[in-house]
This record gives C-alpha cells, sequence and structure tokens, in this order.
C-alpha cells in the first residue's frame, strides 16, 4: 500500500495505526508562531470501533490500509462462523467471525444486505442497513384499543434482539426498527 | 452540477472584509505610518527550518533564474527601512507551501509594519490598540505572560531547566503518542508540541494574551537578552486572541554578522533533517550591513483577524477563493 503524508490526511482516509486499520475523521494542522508543526488527528479503529486522537510532527506518513467496504447477503450461521454473500452477482461468499460481526448479532435476517468491511479481504466488522424489518417472536399479549397510550413492553424479535414496543403490539407482527437506535419505528 | 466555483466566503463577507482593510488603512493613516508595496517574488527565500517557501522559474534579464514567493515581506520591508523609509506597514500576500486547515491557507495576507525608534513595549500597544479597534467582542483587558511562566501553569514544567527526557516523555503524553514516540526529538519540538497542543488553545479567552520572553532558541529574526532570571531568551512576543495566534513581534535584529550567522545555522539545521537549503537573501544581509535603524516589527495575520472580528469558524470563510477550491 502507498504511504500517506499529514497533510493528505482526509476524512475517510484508511490507514494503518499500531497494527490495526484506522479511519480518519478529523485533520487539524497546528503551529506555533513559529516551529514545528503538528496535526491533530482524529481516528477511529476499524477492528475497535473506537475513535481516538493521535499528534503527529507534520509531514509524518502512516502506510495505507486495504480497507473496502461491499454490500452483502446473510445467508446462514453453522454456529462457528456467520457467512454472507456478495450482491454484486458473483455468489462470492465469505464467512465472518463472532468477533467482526459484533453487535450486528442480534439484527441478523436472511437475504437483508449489510455492509462487511474487508481488510486485507478478511471481514473486520458488518453494519446492518439503519432500518430492518423483523417478526415479533414473543411479546405480552397487545392492549385492544390502546394505540395513544405512552406505555411500552419488552418484545423479542425473530433476530433474537428485544426492543421496547408499544403496548398494541401483538405476537406474530412484522415491526419495522431502527439499528442504529434500537428502538421501534412502526409496524411494517 | 458542479458547485466547486463558488467562493468560499459569502459575498456579504467579503464586503465586511473590505470595511475592515480600509480600517486597517485608515489606522495606520492616522499614524503617519506609510503603506508600500514589495514584490510577491525574491531571490532568496526564508530558511526558516518550519516554513516550505513556493518558488517558481522566470525568464529575467539574467535568463531563466528560480524566484521565490516571499513566506512574509519581512525581507523587502527590512531593505526599505535601510533605505530611509521611515515607519512603514504592508498588505502583502504570502505563500507557505502545505499549510492547509482551519487557521492556515497556502496563500495568505499578512499585515506587516515596522517602527524605527519603537520599543517592544510600544509596538505590543499599537497592536493591541488595532486589535481592539478590528475586532468589536474584544472588550479588554491584556494580559502579559512569560513563556517560562505558561508551562510552569499549565504544564508543570519549566521549559529551561527540566530534563530533555522528562519533556519528551510529556510532549508524547499530550500527543496521545505511544510511550517513546519523541525520544530522538531536540528539547525545541517537544516545547512546540506543548505550546500549541497545550497551552496555546487556553491563551486569549476573555482577554487578548501577550506572549514574551520566548527560548532564545526560537528568537528566528530578534534580538536575545537575558530576562530577569538569567536566561537567553528571545525579545520577542506573540498575541492570542480566542486560542488563535494573531501576531508575532520582533525587536528587531540590525547586525548583519548575527543575521548571517543564524541562516547559516538555519541550512546547517535543513541539511541535518535532509530538506533542501535555501539561498541566503544577501540583498537583505547588505541592506543590514548598509544600516538599518534600531527598531521593533510585526507581522500579523489578517486573515484570522478578520475571521475573529466577524465571528467565523473558519479562514476559509472568509477568503474569496480558498487554496481547496482556488
Amino acid at each position: 500500500m502507498a504511504n500517506y503524508s499529514t497533510n493528505e490526511f482526509k476524512g475517510g482516509l484508511k490507514v494503518m495505526l499500531d497494527g490495526d486499520p484506522c479511519s480518519i475523521v478529523e485533520n487539524e494542522l497546528v503551529k506555533p508562531g513559529k516551529g514545528q508543526a503538528f496535526n491533530r488527528v482524529k481516528l477511529r479503529n476499524l477492528m475497535t470501533g473506537r475513535v481516538g486522537e493521535r499528534t503527529f510532527k507534520s509531514g509524518d506518513s502512516l502506510e495505507g490500509a486495504d480497507v473496502m467496504d461491499l454490500e452483502m447477503e446473510y445467508l446462514y450461521t453453522d454456529g462457528d462462523m456467520w457467512h454472507f454473500m456478495k450482491t454484486d452477482g458473483s455468489f462470492e461468499q465469505y464467512a465472518v467471525e463472532k468477533k467482526a460481526l459484533g453487535d450486528t448479532e442480534k439484527w441478523l435476517k436472511e437475504q437483508v444486505p449489510y455492509t462487511i468491511t474487508l481488510w486485507n479481504d478478511k471481514a473486520i466488522s458488518v453494519t446492518p442497513p439503519n432500518f430492518i424489518e423483523l417478526e415479533v417472536v414473543e411479546t405480552d399479549p397487545g392492549l385492544k384499543g390502546d394505540t395513544a397510550q405512552g406505555g411500552s413492553k419488552p418484545a423479542t424479535l425473530s433476530s433474537g434482539a428485544v426492543v421496547r414496543v408499544p403496548l398494541f403490539i401483538n405476537q406474530g407482527e412484522v415491526l419495522k426498527i431502527d439499528t442504529r437506535s434500537g428502538e421501534y419505528v412502526s409496524r411494517a | 452540477m458542479a458547485t466547486d466555483w463558488r467562493p468560499s466566503a459569502e459575498i456579504a463577507t467579503l464586503r465586511e472584509r473590505a470595511r475592515l482593510l480600509a480600517s486597517v488603512r485608515a489606522f495606520f493613516a492616522r499614524r503617519d505610518v506609510l503603506e508600500v508595496e514589495t514584490p510577491v517574488l525574491g531571490q532568496g527565500g526564508s530558511t526558516d527550518v518550519h516554513l516550505v517557501s513556493l518558488s517558481t522559474q522566470a525568464r529575467t534579464d539574467k535568463g531563466q533564474r528560480r524566484l521565490w514567493l516571499q513566506t512574509s515581506p519581512e525581507f523587502h520591508m527590512k531593505r526599505l527601512l535601510a533605505a530611509g523609509s521611515g515607519p512603514i506597514f504592508q498588505l502583502a500576500r504570502s505563500f507557505r507551501d502545505g499549510e492547509i486547515g482551519a487557521r492556515h491557507n497556502i496563500e495568505f495576507t499578512m499585515l506587516e509594519w515596522y517602527r524605527p525608534g519603537f520599543s517592544l513595549d510600544e509596538l505590543i500597544n499599537e497592536t493591541t490598540a488595532l486589535v481592539a479597534a478590528l475586532v468589536p467582542s474584544f472588550t479588554g483587558p491584556v494580559v502579559h505572560y512569560r513563556y517560562r511562566e505558561l508551562f510552569h501553569t499549565y504544564l508543570a514544567v519549566d521549559p529551561f531547566t527540566t530534563s530533555l527526557e522528562k519533556l519528551r516523555t510529556l510532549a508524547a503524553e499530550q500527543g496521545q503518542m505511544p510511550a517513546g514516540t519523541l525520544a530522538k526529538e531536540r528539547r525545541e519540538t517537544c516545547l512546540d508540541l506543548l505550546m500549541s497542543m497545550v497551552i496555546e488553545p487556553q491563551l486569549g479567552r476573555d482577554e487578548l494574551s501577550v506572549v514574551m520572553d520566548y527560548p532564545a532558541s526560537q528568537a528566528a529574526l530578534a534580538r536575545r537578552h537575558q530576562d530577569a532570571d538569567g536566561e537567553w531568551v528571545a525579545s520577542r512576543f506573540e498575541l492570542y486572541l480566542e486560542g488563535i495566534e494573531l501576531a508575532n513581534g520582533y525587536h528587531e535584529l540590525t547586525d548583519a554578522d548575527e543575521q548571517r550567522a543564524r541562516f547559516s545555522e538555519d541550512n546547517a539545521e535543513r541539511r541535518r533533517l535532509g530538506l533542501p537549503e535555501v539561498d541566503i537573501d544577501e540583498r537583505l544581509l547588505a541592506a543590514l550591513e548598509h544600516g538599518m535603524p534600531e527598531g521593533a516589527g510585526v507581522a500579523l495575520g489578517v486573515d484570522r483577524l478578520i475571521q475573529l472580528a466577524l465571528g467565523k469558524a473558519r479562514l476559509e470563510d472568509v477568503l474569496a477563493f480558498a487554496t481547496p477550491n482556488c
């Protein structure tokens, strides 16, 4: 991979830092009146998702990271690995480890497209679509007529996630959920 | 449709900018300081290790020559002083390669002025008066700090006496770098990091901060003197408002031999760092030899001043076309 110097650090650039692939979030040039210039750089570690800051001397460089985001449909799990297939018509499959899957495990549904981040052709993270439709597999019986009251109750969805839903929701209904907040949006 | 043809600044901001520039000219007219215009191109560049000069090729009377885009109008203005110009000011387009950001643009406007016969204190007073006249949100006070005192207050270390090892460790910590990253860095680099990353952002909050008594190694084109503690310091000041460095002033060095020695030190440091050497401006040295009047001079980033006066977040908000969309 190419090396990138501090003045090429732009939001979204993927670089290697301390052995992990990172995505640059922000880069600010800081220079005293006279003297050495520095860059205060905010980076997201793509392995852990954590955002941190690091100061570099201006002109320092980092190696680029071979990272790309691809859209893939979820197929199945064999209990050990989770299998996805590219949606570009190539039918190429990737196996994803539990660690890379992270929190997305509770939003998995077959044939839904997910964004898989690959580093050196290995999946390191899985991002679900912002909204997903899932069936309620378990919840207390719905309260008839209660469509306006503010109350809520827990419901377990087909993917395993538990979300707060309005009291009128019944088992078997399909709901639209915002995966970023984990909140109920509407009936699908 | 492409929109990158559009100006970086709003047209209304450019009107305000024009009004502020007119105020700057009026300020100096009232004080009988002559406006001058010196060349953007010069036969010499800045040897300053931390500045990257741009250069271009020109067909001159002496054939094809490399000419340097000035990083500030300092050298030409000093040649005018040596020729007997008296007090002068300039709104000068200046160029520093690679400097792009919220407070930097490769091409920018420098307000630089020189006051023969002024002490550093007199020039500080004039500079703060100019800032007060232009930035309506600034209502005082003006607070003076010594470089050393700031390190004691914010970092509990002494820039002159704390061990280099300790400064390296502290600078790496403050820069959130892995331990040992700065193991080979010089004292100056560690001080620069601590100053710009830790101290500067806290200066100029509800006040105009004046920083003085910089280490002698950071004198550039300023004289050196011994401070009250017997440390050699630069006769230099910096001005900060809202965490932003606005101006850098010197009690000017007038000794040609000392100036030549500093240029040579810069080039030696450039060789050590593997940076290209820069042609020394022999005409500036000849002017100093002829004799430049004693006095003080200051360079102020006008784009930053306008940014602060108008309460804009980024430098490009006050530039017609910032370098990224020039």
